[in-house]
């Protein structure tokens, strides 16, 4: 590369097949202890059900399974390896504590159906981080089942459904800016409503005009993000909150953003109705490649007799247990009650923060944005002048002209050792760079991310085929993905060598 | 605070930089009535050794250190010790969802895997990436059978597990998805004659579970014929993935909606767990849910990408396929890890282990008590039906530290005293026995009318 990087440095690392290919008959990872009761004929007990052939699961010892998924792993970028500014993710850093307390054998072995009176420690451990999260909120109930940030905001808009219903008429539809993420108007369809499009103004905010004209009594809710995906925060909030309840409709909050406002403000206090939290977000559990996440709804009390079922409460021996004869309730979202290894992480993170902590984690959070925005501002294409909170978008308007897209800045980020920002989201801005880049940064890693997205700059100008090469430092380049779409080949076969 | 990388001179310094005069005015954009001026009311800040003590405390409260019988949707098996060695690996576990495949081709290709070993186990032609547990994953399913057939209802056998029935009949009912039941017969299986009359030309699919919630196998080819015949898709689920090393998996379904749990992820009060959709290749494209797929590179390099992105939310927005955005990744890795480690051999041995161990159990536990559904295979549960309450019964087997069989009163009430036994590899003879001789005791006695009950089933 032109401009060597101080952040990274190429090395050797492994190559490792598909572990199919590694599998021969004989070898073997595992042990079961003796049998301490009569053996079986499984022909006898099961029929023509007895199964006879497990098909191409693989025979490997022990040292090759470790070897295999230890050199998978450093073909991956992580957080625990550098910054990782994906905006709207939130890519801080996962507390290695969290992870042992999980592991605890009575909140790893606990089973959900066991009698509540062998279950306080796991009700208790709802209990206190349901108070909290109402607390950070400003909210009145919650539930913590839903398993996910988009299965949250199902279970919000179930409950906005059964509100309405309660009140003699569902209504027909959800406003949703144009800027909001794409699981908001999924999730509107899966609950049987149509989805009106709500133009943003010219600083990226819901116009209120805009608003005030299109609510009416078949309007719902309005799904929105705050701050929202440019990173601003709607600051005419209140009024939002007027026009819709003025019309018998809720505010609905998408919570993707809450990493800039915990301790700083809270959406309950601004008018939000209903809203849901990602714990893999703002709470630190960590992504693990994908999930599992968690997606907490916190509501007002007019929400609160509709929450999912069971709840915890308070028995009347002090005791806590599962109420379930909750008749209003929209019903189950998950079996048993969500991903309750999730609730331990979050919670222990909240516990290691305390009030001051949380605070200063969103200071630092909208802090290291600005500074990020500052140092780029001019060397990308800033379409949006409004304050940023925790996160900035620039846009490739000024790169575009060399013929270097988004994308392209986002691979040739890779070969400076940093994990690309977010691609071509927000739809409201063409060619979008979306950057947040967490609490979890300090000022010298994220000047080296400065330094990288300048010297990028810089090659657009006066070499743009290397940025359209890149990357050119990883195992692989530039996959072809629409071949993979055209004709998929989504499992191993045997006897196709690649 | 012990997680933020910045001394108060860093942050002056940046301020600076910015031209900012303090914090405040970054936070100017929120209207000053609305910001908060105090401490939020939560616990103070905590070192970590009082973290580690608060939930260690939390953890003696829950049950350690009792024998379980409980199954039904979740259930503990061993889980060898290279999967948290191995999903603790930072590179696993603080990665993203693999969007910029160059810098995720670890988790890709362990996608990629996953999806060839539950494709080998469960007989289908292609497995999506995960989904959230096997409720939802069962919900999806019958919504994408709706979407392949362009039929509506769906018919479910009562013998799929309770929750799950109340998660689909959450998600069906602002879909304009109308629901239909199939009953059990009594040899608890799906009412083969009751079966086809209830399907209609609106039904999309049969939704059944092998091994039923009763731990019952289902005549899986028997039920298929029916529903084909009747131009109906048949979805199977399944809750209890080990028993996929001895019973036959469902080939003749169209969709298999699954829960993995039982593939080395901790029972952990009832999740995260990890459901999978697998179906058949021409259904592909109506299918939700992450899919890895095998590409090549520039170079001509074998490569691994997420494809069929066009089904999903973040491209089609309301016209997705469904809503859902994260999988299990690291969920999923567990279960990687867990079918590798046992494979081929491994995993029969393992069931077969199973179905001992709940045969010895079933054997034992008739010498005293009625167990039904005896007339059909059953896996690693089964049902054991006795004068007593079941839940006085498992009262008394408290005391012993011992967690009895879930009484199913609530769910099934036509079983009367009815409770759901579950035996896995980890259930010792001893504990069997013990538990058989303390519900023989009271099975001799006869009840004796009033007893303090604490209610397990929920």
């Amino acid at each position: 590369m032109k401009h060597p990087t101080p952040k990274a440095t190429r090395h050797v690392n492994q190559n490792e097949g598909l572990i199919f290919e590694k599998s021969s008959s004989g070898k073997a990872a595992w042990k079961l202890p003796p049998l301490d009761v009569p053996e079986v004929d499984t022909a006898k007990l099961l029929g023509v059900s007895e199964r006879k052939d497990l098909g191409h699961l693989p025979e490997v010892s022990e040292i090759e399974i470790i070897r295999h998924f230890t050199r998978l792993s450093t073909w991956n970028y992580a957080i625990d390896l550098g910054m990782y500014p994906l905006g709207s993710c939130t890519m801080k850093y996962n507390p290695r504590v969290n992870e042992v307390v999980v592991r605890l054998e009575g909140l790893a072995n606990g089973h959900p159906y066991q009698p509540e009176k062998i279950s306080q420690g796991a009700l208790r451990i709802m209990q206190t981080l349901s108070e909290c999260l109402i607390e950070i909120t400003g909210m009145d109930a919650i539930t913590l089942q839903p398993a996910a940030g988009a299965h949250g905001e199902l279970t919000g808009l179930l409950m906005v459904r059964a509100h309405h219903h309660a009140k003699g008429n569902p209504r027909k539809k959800i406003l949703i800016p144009d800027s909001a993420h794409g699981t908001n108007p999924a999730t509107a369809a899966m609950v049987g409503y149509s989805v009106e499009n709500l133009k943003s103004n010219e600083r990226g905010m819901v116009e209120v005009s805009a608003l005030e004209a299109q609510m009416n009594d078949e309007v719902a809710a309005l799904m929105l993000t705050n701050p929202n995906t440019l990173g601003v925060f709607e600051q005419e909030i209140h009024k939002i909150a007027q026009i819709m309840h003025a019309k018998g409709g809720l505010l609905y909050m998408d919570g993707a953003n809450m990493n800039a406002l915990v301790g700083k403000v809270r959406p309950g206090d601004f008018g939000v109705d209903v809203m849901h939290l990602n714990l893999h977000k703002t709470f630190s559990t960590p992504h693990g490649g994908g999930g599992p996440g968690s997606g907490p709804v916190a509501v007002k009390k007019a929400l609160e007799p509709f929450l999912p079922k069971p709840v915890v409460v308070q028995t009347a021996d002090g005791t806590l247990g599962f109420e379930y004869n909750r008749p209003q309730s929209v019903g189950r979202v998950r079996s048993f009650y969500g991903n309750f290894g999730m609730f331990v992480r979050a919670l222990a993170y909240i516990l290691a923060n305390g009030p001051d902590g949380l605070r200063q984690t969103t200071e630092d959070a909208v802090l290291n944005a600005n500074y990020i925005r500052k140092g780029l501002e001019g060397v990308y294409d800033l379409p949006y002048s409004t304050p940023s909170m925790h996160e900035v978008v620039f846009s490739d308007r000024l790169q575009a002209k060399n013929g270097v897209k988004t994308m392209d800045i986002a691979k040739r980020l890779i070969d400076y050792g940093f994990h690309p920002y977010t691609t071509a989201f927000p739809l409201i801005v063409p060619g979008a760079l979306m950057i947040e880049p967490t609490e979890s940064e300090d000022k010298a890693e994220m000047d080296l991310f400065i330094d990288a997205m300048k010297s990028i700059a810089q090659e657009v100008e006066e070499d743009p085929q290397t940025v359209l090469d890149a990357p050119h430092t990883t195992r692989v380049s530039r996959l072809d993905e629409t071949a993979a779409a055209r004709k998929p080949v989504l499992r191993w076969r045997p006897g196709v060598k690649a | 605070m012990r997680y933020l990388p910045k001394s108060p001179a860093d942050r002056e310094a940046m301020l600076k930089a910015m031209g900012a005069r303090s914090i405040d005015e970054l936070f100017a954009p929120i209207p000053a009535e609305y910001r908060l001026n105090r401490d939020l009311k939560v616990p103070r800040q905590m070192a970590e050794s009082e973290i580690v003590d608060w939930f260690r405390q939390r953890s003696k409260e829950n049950g350690v250190e009792y024998t379980s019988f409980l199954g039904a949707g979740a259930y503990l098996h061993y889980r060898p010790v290279i999967i948290d060695s191995l999903i603790s690996r930072g590179e696993f576990l603080t990665a993203y969802t693999p969007y910029q495949a160059e810098i995720s081709q670890g988790t890709l290709q362990a996608i990629f895997e996953f999806q060839t070993m539950i494709c080998e186990l469960t007989g289908m032609e292609v497995a999506n990436a995960s989904m959230y547990d096997g409720s939802t994953a069962a919900a999806e399913a019958a919504m994408m059978a709706v979407r392949v057939t362009g039929r509506n209802s769906v018919l479910v056998a009562t013998s799929l597990h309770p929750e799950y029935r109340e998660v689909l009949a959450t998600y069906a009912h602002h879909q304009g998805m109308p629901l239909a039941t199939v009953g059990y017969t009594d040899v608890g299986r799906v009412n083969l004659k009751a079966l086809e009359p209830a399907i209609t030309p609106d039904t999309a699919c049969v939704l059944i579970q092998s091994p039923n919630f009763f731990g019952t196998v289902e005549d899986v080819a028997a039920i298929a014929e029916i529903a084909h015949r009747r131009g109906t898709m048949l979805v199977v689920s399944i809750a209890e993935a080990v028993s996929l090393g001895i019973v036959e998996p469902p080939r003749d379904a169209d969709i298999v909606a699954m829960e993995a749990q039982s593939f080395g992820v901790p029972v952990g009060f009832g999740g995260p767990y990890c459901g999978v959709i697998a179906t058949r290749e021409k259904f592909v494209r109506q299918m939700p849910g992450r899919l890895a797929g095998q590409t090549t590179d520039r170079n001509g390099k074998r490569g691994f990408v997420l494809t069929l992105a066009t089904r999903e939310q973040h491209i089609r927005r309301e016209k997705a396929t469904s809503n859902i955005c994260t999988n299990q990744a690291l969920v999923a890795l567990m279960v990687n890890i867990f079918m590798t480690v046992y494979g081929k051999v491994g995993l029969k041995e393992l069931a077969t282990q199973n179905l001992a161990k709940t045969a010895y159990a079933a054997d034992q536990f008739g010498k005293h008590a009625s167990v039904l559904f005896s007339g059909a295979p059953r896996f690693n549960e089964l049902v054991v039906r006795t004068s007593e309450d079941p839940y006085v019964i498992n009262s008394r087997l408290l005391g012993h530290k011992l967690v009895g069989g879930l009484p199913l009163k609530k769910f099934y009430p036509e079983l009367g005293n009815a409770a759901l036994w579950c035996c896995t590899e980890m259930t010792t003879r001893s504990a069997i026995d013990t538990a058989v001789g303390m519900l023989a005791e009271s099975e001799a006695e006869q009840p004796s009318g009033e007893h303090a009950v604490e209610e397990v089933a929920r």
